[in-house]
């Protein structure tokens, strides 16, 4: 026996809120990162219950799948980050505005 | 009534499980959010990676949540700190005002709206709703790891391979925008090993030599351009110069 799954999509629910908002809110590049990875794990959260409540295998896969992605999103993102603070120093996500014609 | 007796204590150290691993994911997410020095923010963001490995073992995913730990806590985390220790910016965040007014109570409605839109929409029908073991069974026989196992090296072949790819991928583009470039790519190939070798130094061949000047009087190359003080003064990049050299130093 085990806790019923609502409450674990409800604390999925908050966690990815708390990640939404912390993006939205943070400037420094590094932190709205690891508010992605916040989001993504309460994804990951919700998969597993599903998967229990289905009774599915399916749900494990995909959050497999998804922390070989985030792996995958975290090295290039750390990268062009590492390439934009060579070029400007303290770099917020206000300051990358390179692009404004 | 031992079996009541065990199973109420299942369930109780289930609900204790569940409280703990709630409690670690919740402040673990508000101090990543909250805290102004990113290192703090990585040490919580580990903290939150604990708590969802905890729910995973009270759902029975044991091997995600070994998974959970070992490439969230003992790889990405790592990551993002040798990030924050090699780029200096373990300082606290400088509270500048912001661009838009506003910012901070527009995110938290938009956050607020977001979560009460998950819960409603939840709410609304079932939970869960869908054909059940459609991949397979989750409660057959045999432990997760090798019904997992099973079913990536069946079902979700091609996805499997295609990870392969994309980690390959990921692998060659980190190199290529971190790399520093050294030497202009159009060097002949024959003179370029010892060029590598020494790249302080002149080249032997006066071709070598003439090469850069010639890209970065024309503006072609944006590296040789920065690196060259000459073209940098007549080019409009000066600032950018100047914040670079006191970024290294």
């Amino acid at each position: 026996m085990s806790v019923p799954g609502p409450w674990y999509l409800g604390l999925a629910a908050f966690l990815f809120g708390i990640g939404a908002t912390g993006l939205l809110v943070r400037r420094n590049i590094l932190v709205m990162y690891m508010c992605i990875e916040l989001m993504l794990n309460a994804v990951n959260l919700t998969f597993v219950t599903f998967s229990r409540m289905l009774n599915d295998l399916g749900g494990q896969d995909a959050v497999f799948f998804v922390l070989v992605v985030a792996a995958a999103e975290v090295v290039v993102g750390l990268g062009i980050i590492v390439a934009i603070y060579r070029r400007r120093a303290g770099a917020t996500a206000d300051d990358v505005n390179s692009l404004k014609g | 009534m031992s079996f009541l007796a065990a199973t109420g204590l299942a369930i109780g150290s289930a609900w204790a499980l569940y409280g703990v691993g709630t409690a670690l994911v919740l402040a673990g997410a508000l101090g990543v959010v909250l805290l102004r020095n990113p290192v703090h923010c990585a040490l919580s963001l580990v903290t939150t990676i604990f708590g969802i490995a905890l729910l995973f073992v009270d759902q029975h995913a044991y091997f995600l949540a070994a998974v959970q730990i070992i490439v969230y806590a003992g790889a990405i985390v790592i990551l993002f700190l040798f990030v924050i220790m090699l780029l200096g910016v373990d300082r606290k965040e400088a509270r500048a005002p912001e661009n838009v007014r506003l910012l901070v109570p527009m995110a938290l409605v938009v956050g607020a709206v977001a979560v009460a839109e998950l819960l409603a929409l939840a709410r609304l029908q079932y939970w869960a709703a869908g054909a059940k073991s459609t991949t397979q069974s989750l409660s057959g026989p045999g432990s997760d790891i090798q019904k997992l196992g099973q079913t990536i090296f069946t079902s979700y072949l091609l996805p499997f391979e295609m990870t392969a790819a994309l980690l390959v991928i990921a692998i060659v583009a980190a190199v290529a925008l971190v790399r520093r470039r050294s030497q202009p790519p159009p060097a002949p190939p024959r003179k370029s090993a010892g060029a590598l070798r020494h790249p302080a130094r002149a080249p032997e061949a006066p071709g070598a030599a003439v090469r850069p000047a010639a890209t970065a009087g024309a503006g072609r190359s944006a590296a040789a351009a920065t690196r060259s003080p000459a073209a940098a003064a007549s080019t409009p990049k000066t600032s950018n110069e100047t914040r670079e050299g006191r970024a290294v130093s």
